[in-house]
């Protein structure tokens, strides 16, 4: 079965969800950060749509005040995806609810995009670095992060 | 003492042939590299292709990769050392017995490659260890890395067991993890950072403004 333009797939979550607001922008379901938990539930439990695979969980850093969280869903059951959900934090805070108790597999991207980019995922039964150790300082994937110089003369 | 390669040749039209203590265990030395096995990003893939049955690294007598550090003595660096990694490349390199050999293969491990202006990978592994061959290329074909193997075996023969048994490498101090990077960034006793380097974005020497009154 092949999933509705993303223009009526916001038709549908809006009458299925009184209260929440989305917007399409692109491709993008952008949905506001208190409403991501419910519109996430939403894609996964309804048979329509049946998103219970999430491909991909990643960030985009838009300085000077923006930090965007993206999340790729499709369809192992039916077939059909991906359909792309947006997310626009502040970047001096982000903060968003996990997704990892509804996708189980939101876990380790989510670890991967904190240890990168510093959004921290409330509800995240692990929230540590994973690709950086621990005692790193900074989020190296953020624009205006400066790598050390490795050729600074080490004082004797 | 070297004997005279005329006379041997002569010698050995007669049947008779004569060598040295050296050159008779650097031949042996020379020609069983047994490399340590490990690789760590794409150059690993030419390594192993010529460790396979086209390039057959065999030929060169270094066909015994071997999983334990006690049981090699050559390290093939193949690939991106990064930060995180550089801890245990340096600690399997301490633990190799002597003597001990290194070739950086590929761009990534000589000077950190297409990664070289990023913040999680080290910019050459020779920051901390010793290393004997560099490979250039990304990656280096097999055709390279097996020329870099031969370079190795004359820089083999080209020293006596005596001499190469005294001086051992020992211990390297193996680096930690700081808050931006490694501590220490690189060991002083191998290696010294450039004091200009035109490659270095980050240490591209400014001109001087010109004095006042100087003509332009
Ligand atoms: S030098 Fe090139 S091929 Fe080799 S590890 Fe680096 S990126 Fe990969």
């Amino acid at each position: 079965m092949m999933l509705p333009p993303i223009e009526e797939l916001k038709t549908a979550l809006e009458q299925l969800l009184p209260g929440v607001s989305l917007s399409v922008d692109g491709h993008a379901l952008v949905v506001t950060p208190k409403d991501l938990e419910p519109v996430c539930q939403c894609l996964k439990e309804t048979e329509r749509f049946g998103l219970d695979y999430l491909a991909n969980l990643t960030a985009v850093d838009y300085p000077p005040d923006r930090m965007d969280v993206v999340y790729h869903l499709c369809s192992m059951a039916q077939k059909h995806g991906p359909v792309t959900v947006r997310v626009s934090l502040p970047r001096a805070n982000p903060v968003i609810a996990s997704v990892t108790p509804i996708w189980r597999g939101a876990e380790f991207q989510e670890r991967e995009v904190y240890d990168l980019y510093g959004v921290r995922f409330e509800g995240h039964p692990d929230l540590r670095r994973i690709l950086m150790w621990e005692g790193f300082v900074g989020h190296p994937m953020r624009k205006d992060y400066v790598p050390e110089d490795q050729n600074a003369p080490e004082a004797a | 003492m070297a004997v005279d390669e005329g006379l041997r040749s002569e010698l050995q039209k007669q049947g008779v042939y004569v060598t040295t203590w050296d050159q008779l265990v650097n031949w042996g030395r020379s020609n069983s590299i047994w490399p340590l096995q490990f690789g760590l990003a794409c150059c690993a893939i030419e390594m192993i292709s010529t460790a396979a049955s086209r390039y057959d690294i065999a030929r060169f007598g270094s066909e015994i990769f071997r999983a334990s550090p006690r049981q090699a003595d050559l390290m093939i660096v193949a690939g991106t050392v990064t930060k995180k990694m550089t801890p245990q490349v340096v600690r399997l390199y301490n633990q190799m017995a002597d003597p001990k050999y290194v070739i950086s293969m590929g761009a990534c491990a000589t000077s950190g490659g297409p990664f070289h202006t990023g913040y999680n990978v080290l910019k050459g592994i020779d920051r901390y260890i010793p290393v004997d061959v560099y490979i250039p290329g990304c990656p280096p074909t097999p055709q390279a890395l097996l020329e870099g193997l031969m370079k190795l075996q004359e820089r083999i023969k080209s020293r006596g067991f005596g001499a190469a048994m005294a001086d051992r490498q020992g211990e390297y101090p193996v680096p930690a993890f700081g808050e931006t990077g490694l501590k220490p960034k690189y060991n002083p006793e191998v290696w010294q950072p450039p004091t200009q380097h035109p490659f270095d974005y980050q240490r591209v020497p400014q001109p001087k403004p010109a004095a006042p009154g100087t003509p332009a």
